[in-house]
C-alpha cells in the first residue's frame, strides 16, 4: 500500500517535471502515465509494486471527478445557452471517431488475412 | 446558547471538510446504488452524485469555492489516478502483440478526427473560444480530459461534463454504429468503444465481449496519450 502510493506519486512527481521541462506543452499526469508504463514494460518496475493500489485508484476513479463536476453549478448558465451546438458536436464528433477508427483497424485485419493467403 | 448560535454551528459544520466529504461519497454511493438497480445508462453515479450536491450547496446557500476547497483531496487524486492508468495500459499489452501498428493508427486518426470535428462543428454552431477549448477533449477520460481543457483556457467543470454526456452517448450508439458499419473485428469494435467513449464506452463493449472489453480499456489510455499530444496543436491553429 505504502510502496505502491510511493511510486505512483513518485512517477506523478517526475512527469510534473518533465512536464515542466516542457512548458507544461502535455500535462504532468499524462508524462507520469507514460513514465510509469515505460518502466513496466522495460522491467524496470515490477508490476506487484504498484497493482494493488493502481487498481484501487483506477476502479475508483469516477469519485475523484466530483469536485471539478460540481463547478457547473457556476456555469449552468453557458450550458443552457449553447446546449444545441454542444449535443450536436458531441453526438457528431462521437459517431465519426467510432467509425474512423472501426473501418481503419478492421481494413487492416483483413489486409493482414489476405497477405497471409498469399503465402 | 442562542438559536443564532446554534444555526451558526450548523452551517460551520455543513461546509466543513468531514461533512462536504461525507456527502460526496454518500451520494456517490446513492448514485451507483440507483445505477445498479435501474440499469439506466444516464443514471450515472457522478451525474447522480453531482445533481445532489449542486441541490445540496444552492439550499444552503454554500459557495462553490468553500466546497471545492473542502474537498481537494479528491481532486488531488486525479493526477495520480492518470499514472496509474499507465499500469492498467500495462496489463493489458498482451492485446496489441502483432496489431501495433493498426491500433496506433486507428486511434491516432480517431483523435484528429475526433477533435477537428468537435471544434468545427461547435465553431459553425457559434460556440465560442473557452466553449471550444472545453469541448476539444471529450472523448477523453475525464481526468486528462480536466488537465487538458485547464491548460488549453477551457472550464474544467464544463469538459467533465461533456465527457460523460460523450460516454453516455457513445455507450449507447456504439453498438448501432457498429452494426451499421458491419463491423465484424472484435478488436476493431473495442477500440471504436474505448476511443470515442473511454470508461463508459468501454463499459458497453465488456457486454459485448472480453476482447472488446480489454481493447477498448486500452484505447483510453493510448486515446489519452494522443490527444494530449494532438490539443496543443489545436489549440494554435483551430480555436
Amino acid at each position: 500500500m505504502i510502496k505502491g502510493s510511493f511510486y505512483i506519486l513518485i512517477f506523478y512527481f517526475l512527469g510534473e517535471l518533465f512536464s515542466k521541462i516542457i512548458h507544461n506543452f502535455i500535462p504532468g499526469s499524462v508524462l507520469g502515465m507514460i513514465l510509469l508504463f515505460l518502466a513496466l514494460f522495460f522491467k524496470l518496475l515490477r508490476p506487484d509494486n504498484v497493482r494493488e493500489v493502481a487498481t484501487a485508484i483506477t476502479k475508483n476513479m469516477a469519485v475523484f471527478f466530483v469536485p471539478a463536476a460540481v463547478g457547473l453549478m457556476v456555469y449552468a448558465g453557458v450550458l443552457a445557452k449553447n446546449l444545441i451546438a454542444i449535443v450536436i458536436a458531441i453526438g457528431g464528433s462521437t459517431v465519426l471517431i467510432m467509425v474512423t477508427v472501426s473501418l481503419i483497424q478492421e481494413r487492416f485485419e483483413k489486409h493482414k488475412t489476405k497477405q497471409n493467403g498469399d503465402k | 446558547m442562542g438559536i443564532n448560535n446554534f444555526l451558526g454551528a450548523i452551517r460551520l459544520l455543513i461546509s466543513s471538510e468531514v461533512f462536504l466529504l461525507s456527502l460526496v461519497m454518500g451520494s456517490f454511493l446513492l448514485g451507483i446504488y440507483m445505477y445498479r438497480k435501474t440499469g439506466i445508462t444516464l443514471l450515472q453515479p457522478l451525474l447522480i452524485s453531482m445533481l445532489i450536491i449542486i441541490s445540496f450547496l444552492k439550499l444552503t446557500g454554500i459557495d462553490y469555492a468553500t466546497f471545492y476547497n473542502n474537498t481537494r483531496i479528491l481532486n488531488f487524486m486525479l493526477g495520480p489516478s492518470v499514472v496509474a492508468l499507465g499500469y492498467v495500459l500495462y496489463e493489458q499489452i498482451e492485446f496489441v502483440k502483432g496489431n501495433v501498428v493498426s491500433i496506433l493508427t486507428a486511434i491516432f486518426s480517431g483523435s484528429i478526427v475526433g477533435i477537428i470535428s468537435v471544434v468545427f462543428i461547435a465553431r459553425w454552431l457559434g460556440a465560442d473560444k473557452i466553449l471550444i477549448a472545453s469541448l476539444a477533449p471529450k472523448s477523453v477520460t475525464t481526468p486528462i480530459a480536466i488537465s487538458l481543457a485547464q491548460k488549453s483556457g477551457g472550464i474544467p467543470a464544463l469538459t467533465a461534463t461533456f465527457v460523460v454526456i460523450c460516454g453516455i452517448f457513445g455507450g449507447i450508439i456504439g453498438p448501432l454504429v457498429l452494426r451499421k458499419l458491419g463491423i465484424k473485428s472484435k478488436i476493431a469494435s473495442g477500440l471504436a468503444m474505448g476511443t470515442a467513449s473511454h470508461a463508459l464506452g468501454t463499459a458497453r463493449a465488456m457486454e459485448m465481449g472480453a476482447i472488446e472489453g480489454a481493447v477498448s480499456g486500452l484505447a483510453i489510455g493510448i486515446m489519452g496519450i494522443m490527444t494530449a499530444l494532438l490539443i496543443p496543436f489545436a489549440e494554435r491553429f483551430l480555436y
